[in-house]
Parts: structure tokens; C-alpha cells; sequence
């Protein structure tokens, strides 16, 4: 399966497919056609020439990823998406044992968005370290693995099993309000942040960013408190919890009553919460929340992220990574910026 | 797995009974590689819509490379697709999901509702004995086409007015409709009681299931139901509704 994939891959490439509509409207059929089980993969042509950035050390070509919980491990969208032209490659959360998540229905549609409560349904990291690691690293990108746990020690558990693995950075989500422990325990509390921060940064070998929920009263003492434990970095906005009810069923619209909102409905809170961190400390930040197109995702810059993730935005369109990317150069040639650090937190 | 994204162009579209819809797009690739069983994801244009539509494929023509998708208004995305006309364009991606696996033996197709698109095109491709059972809540649909494929056709309805008054297990006893096979797609207490008569009557039963879904390529983990055996993905046995499925074997579910 990984072979299969990474040759589909490469092939896409050397085609330099850009997907592209013909007159008619149709999409013309591209990719290769060497085995029954191809597929169309869309890839870009475009040089990632100033495009570079760097997260604790970490190069990455251009400031584009997606945001975890989105995109898997990458498999899926890799039969949509060259995965060797994003950034780096966020994955869904993973945590020491397997995690049969919440009960469905899962999500909900809102209005510029959605709601979801999948609650960290993952394979654990046994798993994730034979299938998912080595599928990943064919690809030409970063992987920042995310990790997800219950207790500190659930954490420490993941982050000891990565250290000797080829990946090159870990998010830590202390901000899924999706399930009751993990996420409610550290995301609020600014004494257990600083705690869990230091208790992981003691034993991980990558940097790793301390991935921070939007549901607080103040942003800034949370960044702060990542900080001083330690964090190399920080990921903001995670979703925001919010609730939905079917008023025909009278019951609500996610089994788990609420849910983490995303999508453009929320992007001014995060570029709001992206500039108050921004200005707080000194870590460079990996901003989301709402990124639908290259504005969305130089918006997010100016306010002060060194990297963005697309999240919601790739279930709208699965190749939307490479349109932003497509999008950032353009904006780049037309305004005459040479390397794009000169935009990351240039709106004071 | 042979999905892309393309956009489509309407080549007609009828309503053809309340708030349901036949809309015909002419969608190349994604018809040429579909089978019955299988869906796609629609596309709003509106920016408030953000999750694509997952929609089975009632009937497929590859020589013309189109695809007929009949569907129920249910909510704002169903309703801006059903004032789609001819020559208008939607981003459509697919073939989704697994289709039904088809076998040579003596089957009994059973389509509930809106279930009952799909069991138009595997009634066309399936190429064995058969019988056509659908249910209906009162007002029937796609009762014409379904005459014209070779085998039986045999209606309940809720309010009795066509056919055996009730559900499509009491049309199955009523007529004493006989298979070796169940393919069946519908609202899941209708499957749930087909499963229950699958394995008492020691059948094969194939359903397909539905859940809200947001990506409909595996990766999102929304659309997931409980799997009696470990699951590829997550090894939690939940499978996928969207990328294991969206067909499933009666004993590979719980319901």
C-alpha cells in the first residue's frame, strides 16, 4: 500500500499535473494509468523559492500544513494531494493505547462552519509508529505528529515511544474539548499547562508546540504558561466548543451534545487570539482557525504565524493546501515580497 | 479507489415526486469508473455550506459518461441542488465507497425510501435472477423505471395505498418473495429488521449504511459504525461508513 502510494506520488509530480478545467468544465483525467488502482493526484508546478520558514529549528519549505484531526495521517488525501508539496504534514491525534472515540452522529454542518465530536478515535501509537511514520516519511515534507492523552503520563508514554522515530516535531493537544479527560484538564488551567509542558519537553528528543484552546478568558496567560514550561512553539486556535440541537428531533445534533466548532465562522476569533499571542511571547506560532484560501492564510501571517494549517477547508476542497500555496506565491510576485518572513507578524 | 474532483455539468434535471429530485450530470471520469453501491460528494456553492452532500448513484451510463443521482430535499444543500437546470455546473467528487459486492446468486433487492436510488442501478447491473422489493412512506418514486428492469417488483407502503399496506418485510412474507441474496439500502430500523431476517432465515445480506459525513474519503473518522470485527484504521472496530463502506455484510455490523 505505502509503495503503491508513493509511486502514484512521484508520478503526479513528474506530470506536474495542475487540475486544471477544460472548456467544457470537466476535469480532464490526469495521473498515470500503469496500474488499475490509479488515481488523480494533483501537484504544483510552482517554485517554493522564499517561501521558507523555521519552527524551533525546524526548516520547513513553504508556512502551509493542515490542521490535525483533518486530514488523518495523510493516506487519504494523498490519493487527492501530493503530499511532498505541503509544509509539513499534521497528524491526527494519537495517543499510547487506541481510542474508540465518541458515539455518533459526530458532526454537525453550522453556518460557515462545523461542529465536531469525534473524540480522538485513533489506532494508538504502536500502530501509528509501524504504518503510519514510515508511510509519511516517503514523502518530500515535515511530519508534526500530534499527541493526545488522558493523564501527564499518557503524554509522557507517546512522547518517550517518538523519540528515536524520523518525524520531526510534536504538537501536544491539551485542547480537544471533545473528550473529558486530556483536553479539560490542562487546556484552562494555566498551573497544569505549564506542568504537562515541562513533563513532556523533559523527555521528547523533537521540539515540541503546545496546541492551546481557544475556550479561555485570556489567550496570552495560556501562551505564557506554555512558555515558561518550555514549549518550543505554539498551535492556536483549536476548535471552539459550541452546541447544536435538532428542533425537529428535539435531541442534539452531535450524540456527544457539544462539539468543536471550525471553519470561517471562527476565523476572526483565532487571528485575534494569533495577534494577542503573538505579541505575548516569543515562540513562533502555527495559527488555524478558518483558513479557506491564500488571504485567509496571509491574514493569519500578518497577525503573527510563522506556519498556518488548513483544516475544515479540505473537506470543501480536497486540494485546497496546493490552492493556497498557488495563492501565497501569486500574492507574493504581485506585492514583490522575496521571502515571506517578512510578513509574519509585519501588522503591529 | 479511482475518485477525483470534477465539475459537472447538469444535463437535466425533473422533480419527480414531493421534494424529490433526478438530476443527470455529465461527470466523465467519476461515471466511467462507478458501480452500484457507490456515491459521490456534491458540492454547495454557497460558502455557508461547507461539508459536500453525500448522494448514491441511482444509475450510471459510461458510454455517455453520465450519472443520474435522485435525492429528498432535506435541508439548505439538497434544496440549492434541486434548483440546479440544464447546463449549470457542480463540483462533484467520486466514485465513493465500495459499492455492493455482486454475486451470482438468486437475489432479493430491498430499497426503503430514499434507499431506493441505488437499487435501481444494481438491479441493471446485477444480470441473475431477482426480485425488486421497495417501501414507501405514501407518495411512490421511481416506480417506472424500476418496471422496465427483468424480475418482480413488489411494493409496501406505510399508508397502505400501493401495494402490501406496512413494512417491506411484510411485503417479503406477503408475496413470499425468495433469494439467496439481500442487497438492501434504507433507514436503519429497516435494515436493522433485514439483518434480524438475514440471519433467521440463514441469508447473506449486504446493507448499505449511512451517517452525517464531512471529508467521504476516510480521513475525518464522523461517519463511522460499530464493526464486529477490528477495523483497518483505528483497530477500534469502527469502520468507516464512507471509505470501508458504505456497504457492509449483515454480520460486519452492528446496528
Amino acid at each position: 500500500m505505502t509503495e503503491n502510494y508513493n509511486k502514484k506520488a512521484r508520478t503526479a509530480n513528474v506530470n506536474g499535473d495542475t487540475g486544471k478545467n477544460d472548456d467544457n468544465g470537466i476535469l480532464e483525467v490526469q495521473g498515470n494509468n500503469d496500474d488499475t488502482n490509479d488515481s488523480i493526484i494533483k501537484s504544483t508546478e510552482i517554485s517554493f523559492a522564499g517561501m521558507g520558514v523555521d519552527i524551533a529549528g525546524v526548516k520547513f519549505k513553504n508556512p502551509v500544513t493542515v490542521a490535525s484531526g483533518t486530514f488523518g495521517s495523510g493516506a487519504e488525501y494523498g490519493d487527492f494531494v501530493d503530499l511532498s508539496a505541503l509544509g509539513a504534514v499534521t497528524t491526527k491525534g494519537v495517543a499510547n493505547i487506541p481510542w474508540a472515540g465518541n458515539q455518533t452522529p459526530r458532526i454537525a454542518e453550522t453556518y460557515g462552519g462545523m461542529m465536531n465530536a469525534i473524540g480522538l478515535q485513533n489506532p494508538g501509537i504502536d500502530v501509528f509508529c509501524e504504518r503510519d511514520i514510515p508511510f509519511l516519511n516517503n514523502y518530500d515534507t515535515n511530519i508534526i505528529v500530534n499527541v493526545c492523552g488522558k493523564t501527564e503520563a499518557d503524554y509522557v508514554e507517546v512522547v518517550e515511544r517518538l523519540a528515536d522515530e524520523k518525524v520531526e516535531l510534536l504538537e501536544i493537544n491539551v485542547s480537544c474539548p471533545n473528550v473529558k479527560e486530556g483536553g479539560i484538564a490542562f487546556g484552562p488551567d494555566p498551573k497544569a499547562l505549564e506542568s504537562i509542558t515541562k513533563a513532556v519537553k523533559a523527555k521528547a528528543k523533537q521540539p515540541i508546540i503546545m496546541k492551546l484552546s481557544p475556550n479561555v478568558t485570556d489567550i496570552t496567560v495560556m501562551a505564557k504558561a506554555a512558555e515558561a514550561g518550555g514549549a518550543d512553539a505554539i498551535s492556536l486556535i483549536n476548535t471552539l466548543t459550541g452546541m447544536k440541537i435538532d428542533i425537529n428531533r428535539r435531541s442534539f445534533s452531535v450524540a456527544n451534545k457539544t462539539g468543536g466548532v471550525s471553519g470561517p465562522a471562527i476565523k476572526p476569533i483565532a487571528v485575534r487570539m494569533v495577534y494577542q499571542v503573538a505579541n505575548a511571547v516569543k515562540l513562533p506560532i502555527i495559527g488555524m482557525g478558518g483558513i479557506m484560501n491564500y488571504e485567509d492564510a496571509i491574514e493569519f501571517m500578518m497577525a503573527g504565524a510563522t506556519v498556518v494549517s488548513v483544516g475544515t477547508a479540505n473537506f470543501h476542497n480536497p486540494f485546497v493546501t496546493l490552492d493556497i500555496l498557488e495563492g501565497i506565491k501569486k500574492f507574493m510576485d504581485e506585492k514583490g515580497i522575496k521571502d515571506i518572513n517578512e510578513i509574519i507578524g509585519c501588522v503591529k | 479507489m479511482s475518485a477525483t474532483k470534477i465539475t459537472a455539468k447538469v444535463v437535466r434535471q425533473d422533480q419527480i415526486a414531493t421534494d424529490i429530485y433526478s438530476l443527470i450530470l455529465e461527470a466523465g471520469a467519476v461515471a466511467v469508473n462507478a458501480k452500484a453501491g457507490q456515491f459521490v460528494s456534491l458540492y454547495s456553492k454557497d460558502g455557508s455550506n461547507l461539508l459536500p452532500r453525500p448522494i448514491s448513484l441511482c444509475e450510471i451510463n459510461k458510454d455517455k459518461g453520465t450519472i443520474r443521482l435522485v435525492y429528498r430535499v432535506v435541508g439548505k444543500g439538497t434544496k440549492e441542488f434541486s434548483k440546479l437546470r440544464e447546463g449549470d455546473k457542480i463540483d462533484v467528487m467520486g466514485p465513493l465507497g465500495n459499492g455492493f459486492n455482486q454475486k451470482s446468486k438468486r437475489a432479493i433487492l430491498i430499497g426503503g425510501g430514499i434507499g431506493i436510488p441505488p437499487m435501481l442501478e444494481l438491479a441493471k447491473e446485477l444480470k441473475c435472477e431477482k426480485s425488486i422489493v421497495l417501501g414507501f412512506r405514501d407518495e411512490t418514486f421511481l416506480l417506472n423505471d424500476m418496471n422496465r428492469i427483468e424480475g418482480e417488483v413488489y411494493i409496501a407502503s406505510e399508508d397502505g395505498k400501493t401495494g402490501v399496506k406496512g413494512t417491506v418485510l411484510d411485503a417479503i412474507r406477503e408475496y413470499d418473495v425468495k433469494g439467496d441474496i439481500i442487497y438492501a439500502c434504507g433507514p436503519t430500523p429497516m435494515l436493522k429488521a433485514i439483518r434480524e431476517y438475514a440471519f433467521e432465515n440463514y441469508m447473506e445480506a449486504q446493507l448499505s449504511l449511512e451517517e452525517k459525513m464531512a471529508c467521504g474519503i476516510g480521513a475525518c473518522l464522523a461517519c463511522v459504525c460499530k464493526s464486529t470485527e477490528v477495523d483497518e484504521h483505528s483497530h477500534v472496530n469502527n469502520k468507516r461508513i464512507c471509505k470501508d463502506g458504505p456497504v457492509f455484510d449483515a454480520g460486519e455490523v452492528e446496528l
